[in-house]
């Protein structure tokens, strides 16, 4: 009973409001840090690759990026299920908080893909699997924010935006899986659970900055969040003290 | 321990500095201009809320 | 408050991008998702005829050579079961090579070469520095040629033997 008591107490915005204004300067300082980290250990003590010089350093973006784009948009369809199974509140803001964070990183995605594509491969873009996804990608992030302005009623737009986010995440497995289900010019992903084939300095430079960019989109997100509860909340009490209590 | 010799080699990038440089610098503008923007909306957002708590609470009292 | 036309804007919006989606996704399907086929489809004859498609493999060693006209470059893609050659006019990506990974668009002439419009390289997800590439392929090579040693004396031995 403690339990359910506390799940209902945080995800109530009157109580998460306060909690993700104490969290963000943590994030932001251990996103600064890991961020550092990579950028030094990725730019400046990482060794050449053999096959691509000096230019697989896009790596340390490229990769971190698409994480995140796919992370957040699960992120996103796991608040829009609970959502729509608790008719919780909070679900439906935070999936709305993410939403620019995830489609800026698929975009990213796309743009560092397409800068390390010209040189390596010969080409911008081409349509193969992984790519054409990825831009599925890219598209249900607009879609789903342009889905949920477009309906006045927040309790509507997060319903409609929800079963839009469910019906969509049938594409990350699609993405993630895309270089083994067919054939691509996209290579094998070099990283998983159980293996990397990559030297360890480089592996660790990538992982230090996808944790930069984790803490990055958390950040974000949490400050895009408190915007949005006070906007939607705002006819409760205790947004209007925090509104007239001046430094909201 | 530096991989570099020089801050020219560094800025060239054996060659791939365009394409390199064009995906770190377009990463961190986006990373600053996100959170601009993020900042820009609540300031609008809490502006705004306030305007109307204060018209709400005149034509109460009215 | 949202003023009509912004919400019939946004509403169409979305609609076009839905059907954006919906046409990326039967068009994938529609060329069977895969972005290349083998030179052992092609052998099987399952390239299509008098269309652009795309072949995938790994670049013959020992395989690229100018032609006479000194434009055209020709090599063989192969998948070690078949091979096909490919003539190509302009410019090659930087991790073109011999032993390493390629994906040509064009079209089978009847004489069973492909004459490719487009040739990109196709790399593996192997990250590491020069000097451990240098150390793998060195091992490579002695394994290859202990193995040779081997095989050679088990060859020998019967002879030794008679």
């Amino acid at each position: 009973m403690n339990d359910r008591f506390n799940l209902y107490r945080f995800s109530s915005p009157a109580t998460f409001y306060p909690l993700a204004g104490k969290m963000i300067p943590w994030f932001i300082a251990a996103g600064t840090l890991f961020g550092l980290a990579g950028l030094y250990i990725g730019m400046l003590v990482a060794p050449t690759d053999f096959q691509q010089g000096e230019g697989y350093r896009i790596i340390f973006v490229h990769v971190p990026t698409s994480w995140m784009s796919m992370f957040i948009y699960l992120v996103m369809a796991f608040w829009a299920a609970i959502g729509l199974a608790f008719n919780t509140r909070l679900s439906g803001m935070m999936a709305q908080a993410l939403a620019p964070t995830g489609a800026l990183m698929a975009f990213l995605s796309l743009w560092t893909g397409a800068l390390w594509g010209k040189p390596m491969w010969g080409t911008w873009w081409v349509w193969d699997a992984r790519l054409t996804s990825e831009l599925i990608l890219l598209f249900l992030y607009i879609g789903y924010m342009a889905l949920v302005v477009a309906i006045d009623d927040a309790r509507r737009a997060d319903k409609a935006g929800g079963i839009l986010l469910l019906v969509g995440v049938v594409n990350i497995p699609i993405i993630y899986f895309s270089v083994k289900w067919w054939n691509t010019l996209h290579q094998g992903s070099s990283v998983n659970l159980t293996k990397s084939s990559m030297a360890e300095i480089m592996l660790w430079g990538m992982l230090l900055m996808a944790l930069a960019f984790w803490m990055y989109s958390i950040a974000v997100a949490l400050a895009r969040v408190r915007t949005i509860i006070l906007e939607r909340e705002c006819h409760t009490d205790w947004v209007r003290a925090e509104l007239t209590g001046g430094k909201a | 321990m530096i991989h570099w010799n020089s801050f020219s080699d560094f800025l060239a990038m054996g060659g791939y500095g365009l394409y390199v440089w064009g995906s770190f610098g377009v990463t961190a503008l986006i990373m600053v201009i996100e959170p601009i923007a993020v900042a820009r909306q609540r300031k609008t957002t809490v502006a705004r809320l306030k305007r109307q708590l204060r018209a709400e609470s005149r034509s109460t009292e009215a | 408050m949202k003023s009509r036309h912004k919400k019939l804007a946004l509403i169409g919006g979305a609609i076009a991008l839905v059907g954006i989606i919906a046409a990326l996704v039967l068009n994938a399907l529609n060329s069977n998702i895969a972005l290349y086929i083998s030179p052992t489809d092609v052998a099987q004859g399952k390239a299509p005829q008098e269309k652009l498609f795309r072949i995938g493999g790994l670049v013959k060693e020992g395989s690229i050579q100018r032609q006479a006209d000194g434009v055209t470059i020709r090599f063989a893609i192969t998948d070690s079961e078949s091979d096909i050659t490919v003539d190509y006019v302009g410019i090659l990506p930087d991790l073109f090579m011999e032993g390493k990974g390629a994906v040509a668009q064009g079209r089978l002439l009847p004489d069973g070469t492909f004459k490719a419009q487009e040739v990109l390289a196709k790399h593996d997800e192997n990250y590491m520095p020069p000097e451990a590439a240098k150390a793998l392929n060195d091992a490579h090579v002695r394994g290859v040629q202990r193995q040779a040693e081997e095989e050679a004396a088990k060859a020998a031995q019967p002879k030794a033997s008679y």
